[in-house]
């Protein structure tokens, strides 16, 4: 299984503060995946280790196989980042930050990123300092693109973009998300939208991953169960609780499970969770983690 | 041109794939999918309505296992020649009178909406266990 990023035991520290502590992942090749998390869980911090912007403080990161440091010529121009702020020269024209582009870029695709934007009705002799948000975040977009990366980073796209400009831009990310092999990995607090567009979550807290695997595989496992007031201590077989709320009439736990492992006990409802009900759930007990099982292939490969 | 637009509806509680087979299926149901329509490309599909590429594929590979659709490489994904016929739009509207006159009684009789879905439901599930078409 090839990975688009592996991390193992990665620190990263700013003074006296970790932003990323032990902190280990591996996302495979071809997903789109999201990177959720709270303000200060060191998303953005992960986002530049994996693109050589920052360098680790412990630990090994690697991007498509390489060090994005030590073997910089492997990794960059097989990844496009967007940052949280959508740098573009103001001053520019679209078509200068697009010959900008061509100049640094030997795998350049100009066709592609002026169909774009004429689709999207945005204009090439326009200053970037006079569009939109949602404009300048398409235009981002189509830099990113041009450079034809294997691995697309995003950090925060959706974040200044109002709902038509969100769904435009998920358009066109998807749109190339659909061509042959590109991997997505996106942070966003908008949980509706990453549902929809993902099929991969790493949840990041505190400085760790907390919960990494295929959101369907994910919404397969949770569950909440609804019953009578029970002892804390209480344990139904074939099930984990990540958070529980009890009164004195009834009991609610958020369970991970697989489905036909255990029996709902007499008395008890079951009904799904939605992405962002699990989320919430994991955000609020850090203790609890949620790692896919070793497949196979992982321990053949 | 097309023949189907996908609508996805993020509040129905019902996942996108599930989404997606159901709008294929309705539509041969309702005759505006006929055998040999092509459907959209993955591509077409998420560039409308914004959702993952691995879920239309999942969706089309479920209906293609339903023998719904055939995907012929590197062409596309058409409607089977074998896919149902259309319901007969006549038939369809005697059927819901019938419907909504046993409604009435099974209201008559003091069942609220649930009770009547639970009901629907369990006859459904019993049918489809004898093997009744």
């Amino acid at each position: 299984m090839t990975l688009a990023l592996e991390a193992v035991a990665l620190r990263k520290r700013y003074g006296r503060t970790w932003a990323l502590s032990d902190f280990s992942v591996s996302l495979p090749v071809g997903r789109v995946a999201a990177l959720v998390g709270p303000n200060g869980a060191g998303k953005s911090t992960l986002l530049q280790l994996a693109v050589g912007l920052l360098r680790p403080s412990a630990g090994d990161i690697r991007v498509m196989g390489w060090s994005p440091r030590a073997h910089s010529q492997q990794v960059l121009p097989r990844v496009g980042f967007l940052a949280q702020d959508v740098p573009l020269f103001r001053g520019f024209s679209i078509s200068d930050m697009l010959q900008v582009g061509r100049r640094l870029n030997p795998r350049w695709d100009q066709a592609t990123a002026t169909t774009r934007l004429q689709r999207l009705g945005i204009s090439l002799s326009r200053s970037v300092g006079h569009l939109s948000g949602g404009q300048r975040a398409q235009v981002a977009l189509a830099i990113a693109l041009a450079k034809r990366p294997e691995f697309l980073l995003l950090d925060e796209p959706l974040a200044s973009l109002d709902p038509l400009a969100r769904h435009e831009f998920l358009k066109e990310l998807m749109e190339a998300a659909s061509t042959d092999g590109l991997t997505v990995l996106l942070s966003s607090h908008v949980i509706a939208d990453l549902e929809r567009v993902c099929d991969h979550l790493l949840l990041v807290n505190a400085g760790r991953l907390q919960v990494a695997g295929e959101i369907d595989d994910l919404m397969a496992r949770h569950a909440l169960l609804v019953g009578p007031q029970v002892e804390p201590d209480v344990v139904i077989p074939g099930v984990e609780v990540i958070k529980s709320l009890r009164n004195i009439r009834q009991t609610s736990l958020w369970v991970r499970a697989q489905r036909d492992d255990f029996r709902v006990p007499a008395g008890w409802q079951i009904r799904d969770l939605s992405l962002e009900e699990i989320v919430v759930a994991y955000l609020g007990n850090p203790d609890a983690n949620a790692f896919p099982a070793p497949s196979l292939e992982g321990i053949a490969g | 041109m097309t023949p189907i637009d996908f609508h996805l509806n993020p509040r129905s509680g019902i996942s996108y794939n599930t989404q997606l087979i159901q709008q294929v299926r309705q539509a041969i149901r309702f005759g505006r999918l006929r055998p040999g329509d092509q459907l959209p490309s993955v591509r077409e599909v998420v560039s409308r309505v914004a959702v993952n590429p691995n879920t239309v594929l999942k969706a089309y590979r479920d209906l293609e296992h339903s023998g719904l659709v055939v995907t012929k490489t590197g062409i596309g994904t058409f409607v089977a020649e074998s896919a149902p016929s259309p319901v007969d739009p006549n038939r369809y509207e005697s059927l819901r009178k019938d419907l909504a006159k046993w409604v009435v009684s099974a209201r008559r009789a003091g069942m609220d909406d649930p009770t009547i879905m639970d009901l629907v439901e369990l006859v459904l599930r019993e049918m489809s266990k004898r093997g009744v078409a």
